[in-house]
């Protein structure tokens, strides 16, 4: 290995160049010879009959080539878009699941809901076709306020979900549960609303599509996290063209966030409308339109209690969550608020037992999805919040309740009362390292000088548990997901020394080029500018599930390694040929094969052109060409852990919250490149800071209109709400991959809303407030201040 | 020319910045006809050469300062006028503030921030 590029080395990135100088190539940069673009007109009402659509007057408009409705869809035979994971229900039912068409059949359920499809020569003209496309509504009630979701007598949004409900789910044994409540000493309760978010990826979603006459092949280019998926959905479940026939390209990404993972309307309409109308068609979402029509995230209502005995043992944990769907169910929608939440509400707690109950709602919203932590935010947020409680009520130090309940370090692997066996961790160190860095112990007398300014300072902790690295298999088989959820890479030398190494992950922002670069040149001794990461194309890349859920390292990097094992292998057989050795004492290190205790040695690159020119080469034996791939299924998740402290200033005038400090140790096991895992943790605590405190996606209540669609309404965390953060980390590696690697894509997102809002609340507990909901916005605190006064007088 | 991107319809992003005679502007507010004799400059004219960076090109590199490298084509152009606007002398709370009107979702902006006090000194004895 190099000094200084191989693993542990803060390697700057090699994709920086190309965005460096504007030479990205995202999708909307395509460019296709002949194209035309498409424009969605879209439902402005939240629940309406669609009586009547008449497109002759948009049709005979200039510039227009074609116009889609579900009409021709349904004609079509085009399959619905699909949910690929079946939860079953406390009866054992598989959940609801309410047709999703790609355009709107006879009925619009979310403002946004795509209800006509124009390909113009040019996107003005096919706007301007839409305005002329009418319409006829029968406008209905709509349901929108998910607390009330499932009340008797909501307007109902599917016939195949009878009173909105598309499973009534649980986790645990009530009655143990009850019985250790009715033991307990002390019981905290906690009502509670994790806010809707909208992804906000900067690069808006886009497609472009491409149909060869000349040989049946389809071209579909799309902003996804996972091509390979995209295409398998599109082939088996909703257009029919086989996946031989169709290659899904997703070049540079830029940004996902979850958000991306989904197969959405208009890909599959691009895609499919692209043989009809014979020439290529490209589509990118206006920003209007991704706030509108990407998937949401969130939006949880809960009710949790925890049961302690007198010394702040926790006993027993009950927690009861309505969740959003949105509308339609979106691609993995149905596993969020079950097997990726309530999973994880043991924590970094033995509390022995847990019952949770989760039921899932539809609502005349856009659909709810996976968005950057997915279900572990949520869990993580109820967690905190309940435990930061409970240590006001019994009146101990936050830190020290948290200690008295953590998973001794010796209890490792240890199996939770809900399902998972959490594989390693130690995390009294963890949260040590935090309140020295955050200096815990210096707080109050900074409180009292900040009162003195008249200023009330909070300080929250938050810590956080995640099961990533998705995922075994066989577990998420038996739990009703419909793929597989391996990773592939293949590692291809060429004649000359270089080599191109194809992973089935894909990078929007990850660094996949850089680290997985050192992966290979740490492993096989190869010059970083010898290494070529391929990605995002299903026509050069073996299949590969893509990336989220924090897996792209802990599974695909393991792919790699795997691979990186069989070139030296079979590199070990032709070196032994070469040196006229017996194989058994061939080693490899730093990119040479030796004979051991000899001088004799060979280089890497020598025994790969060997194998491409085989002249002097046990042919017998060993198979020409060095060329290799390999599948590797995970053992079981990875288990980040981590403590998040935040401190926060609140002007009593105003309400306003400011960051004061913000503090991240996390344990991601082995890191392979140090300053891109840092990235990942500043991008996700801002994602989680915006959660708290600015960001939520709001419906009008009784129309279903969405009053944050833009900009405007939906603040964005920008640089000026945030100090610089300080970070730290503990190790222990993860013992069954073959890096030692756990995740660090989430883990930002999942700690941060608890540990700001725990200390919001520490900052307004000397005003009587006990209780303050996300996004703590100037408003909302100062509102909540009036309220305290009002009472207090 | 594609450097330069579009990430909002409501002028608030800061995706599509350009400079126009030496000030940085959002390009989706203006149009094409307006900057008639004006000199632009955009992301892809930034580089002196093929295989020198500007200064600030490299400090978002050193600095790890993007991560999609969707909002970087115009956080660069901003941050340049903002090192010229302030004669090359900048903190971090000023840095924080003139970023306003250009939003990351990836980076958190901590290394943007640290990118920008970077390359003030950098771009200063660059002469750029
Ligand atoms: S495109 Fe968003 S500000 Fe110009
Ligand atoms: S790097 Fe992705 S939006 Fe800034």
């Amino acid at each position: 290995m190099t000094a200084g590029t191989g693993i542990g080395a803060r390697v700057p990135r090699r994709e920086d160049k190309r965005f460096l100088t504007g030479t990205g190539r995202y999708v909307d940069d395509l460019p296709l010879a002949r194209a035309t673009y498409a424009y969605f007109l879209r439902s402005p009402h939240a629940h309406a009959k669609i009586k009547t659509i008449d497109t002759t007057a948009a049709k005979a408009m200039p510039g227009v080539v074609e116009i889609f409705t579900g009409k021709d869809t349904a004609e079509s035979k085009m399959g619905g878009l699909i949910c690929g994971w079946v939860v079953k229900d406390k009866n054992g039912e598989p959940h609801k699941a309410p047709a999703h068409p790609v355009m709107a059949l006879d009925t619009v359920r979310y403002v946004g809901d795509t209800v006509a499809m124009v390909v113009a020569n040019s996107i003005d003209e096919a706007k301007d076709a839409a305005e002329a496309i009418k319409v006829d509504y029968d406008v209905k009630p709509a349901n929108v306020d998910l607390a009330h979701a499932l009340d008797k007598g909501a307007p109902e949004v599917h016939p195949e979900a009878p009173g909105n409900l598309i499973y009534d789910w649980e986790i645990g044994v009530k009655a143990d549960v009850e019985a250790a409540f009715a033991k307990a000493a002390h019981v905290t309760k906690l009502d509670i609303v994790n806010n809707r978010l909208i992804p906000n990826a900067m690069e808006p979603r886009a497609a472009a599509a491409e149909y060869d006459k000349g040989t049946g092949n389809y071209t579909l280019w799309s902003t996804s996290q996972n091509p390979h998926v995209l295409r398998l959905i599109l082939s088996a479940f909703v257009l029919g063209i086989p996946e031989h026939k169709l290659r899904v390209v997703a070049p540079d990404v830029g940004g996902g966030f979850g958000s991306k993972i989904f197969c959405y309307n208009e890909e599959t309409m691009v895609c499919w409308a692209a043989s009809r109308v014979g020439r290529p068609i490209k589509w990118t979402a206006e920003r209007s339109e991704s706030f509108m029509t990407d998937a949401h995230g969130r939006d949880h209502v809960t009710h949790a209690e925890l049961a302690m005995d007198k010394e702040g043992k926790f006993l027993a944990l009950k927690v009861e969550t309505i969740a959003n769907m949105g509308a339609y169910l979106s691609t993995f929608s149905t596993a969020v608020p079950t097997y990726l939440y309530a999973t994880l509400l043991a924590g970094q707690y033995t509390t022995p037992l847990i019952y949770a109950n989760v039921k899932a709602a539809v609502t005349h919203t856009a659909p709810v999805d996976a968005y950057r932590g997915a279900g572990r935010p949520e869990a993580t947020f109820v967690i905190e919040s309940i435990v930061s409680k409970a240590a006001v009520e019994m009146k101990m130090d936050t830190a020290d309740l948290r200690r008295k309940n953590f998973i001794p370090t010796e209890a490792f692997p240890y199996q939770t009362p809900v399902a998972l066996q959490y594989d390693s961790g130690n995390y009294p160190p963890i949260i040590d390292e935090a309140i020295k860095i955050s200096d815990y112990k210096g707080f109050e007398a900074r409180r009292a000088e900040a009162k003195s300014r008249g200023k009330l300072r909070g300080i929250g902790f938050s810590s956080y548990i995640e099961a990533c690295g998705l995922a075994p298999s066989n577990v998420v088989g038996s739990l009703g997901a419909g793929v597989g959820q391996w990773e592939s890479a293949q590692i291809k030398f060429n004649p000359t020394g270089n080599v191109q190494v194809m992973t089935g992950a894909h990078s929007h922002g990850q660094g996949h080029e850089t680290t997985f670069a050192q992966l290979i040149h740490d492993k096989l001794g190869v010059p970083m500018d010898q290494i070529e990461i391929v990605h995002g194309d299903t026509a050069t890349t073996p299949f590969g599930m893509g990336t989220y859920g924090s897996r792209s390292l802990a599974v695909g990097g393991s792919a790699i390694m795997k691979a990186t094992d069989k070139i030296i292998a079979k590199g070990k057989k032709v070196a032994a040929h070469l040196m006229e050795a017996d194989v058994a004492d061939v080693e490899f290190e730093n990119g040479t094969f030796k004979v051991a205790g000899t001088d004799k040695s060979v280089p890497l690159g020598q025994v790969v052109f060997a194998a491409y020119v085989p002249h002097n080469y046990p042919l017998a034996e060993v198979e020409p060409g060095m060329d290799e791939n390999a599948f590797y299924d995970p053992a079981n998740f990875v288990y980040p852990s981590g403590t998040q402290i935040c401190e926060v200033e609140i002007d009593p005038e105003t309400g306003e919250v400011e960051v004061i400090a913000h503090t991240a140790v996390d344990d991601f096991g082995n890191i392979i490149n140090p300053m891109i895992v840092e990235g990942q943790v500043h991008g996700g605590i801002v994602q989680g800071v915006g959660q708290a405190l600015m960001e939520a996606a709001v419906y009008d209540k009784t129309t279903g209109q969405l009053t944050s669609g833009s900009y405007m309404d939906y603040t964005m965390p920008r640089a000026d709400n945030f100090p610089s953060f300080k970070l730290g980390y503990k190790t222990t590696p993860c013992p069954h991959n073959p890096l030692g690697v756990k995740g660090c894509g989430e883990a930002g997102a999942i700690a941060a809303p608890a540990a700001v809002m725990n200390a919001v609340r520490d900052a307004l507990a000397p005003l009587g407030i006990k209780h303050v909901e996300m996004p703590a916005t100037s408003l909302n605190i100062w509102q909540t201040i009036q309220g305290a006064h009002r009472a207090a007088a | 020319m594609t450097g330069t991107h579009v990430g909002c319809d409501t002028s608030q992003c800061g995706a599509c910045v350009v400079e126009i005679d030496g000030k940085s502007v959002k390009s989706c507010t203006i149009l094409a006809v307006q900057v008639e004799g004006s000199k632009v400059t955009t992301i892809e004219g930034l580089a002196p050469s093929a295989d020198k960076l500007h200064p600030m090109q490299e400090a978002f590199r050193d600095n790890h300062a993007l991560q999609c490298g969707f909002c970087t084509p115009g956080m660069v152009m901003s941050a340049i006028d903002m090192v010229k606007r302030n004669n090359y002398q900048l903190d971090e709370a000023t840095v924080r503030r003139e970023l306003e009107g250009n939003l990351c979702r990836c980076t958190g902006y901590h290394n943007i921030v640290k990118a920008i006090l970077a390359a003030a000194p950098a771009m200063k004895s660059a002469g750029v």
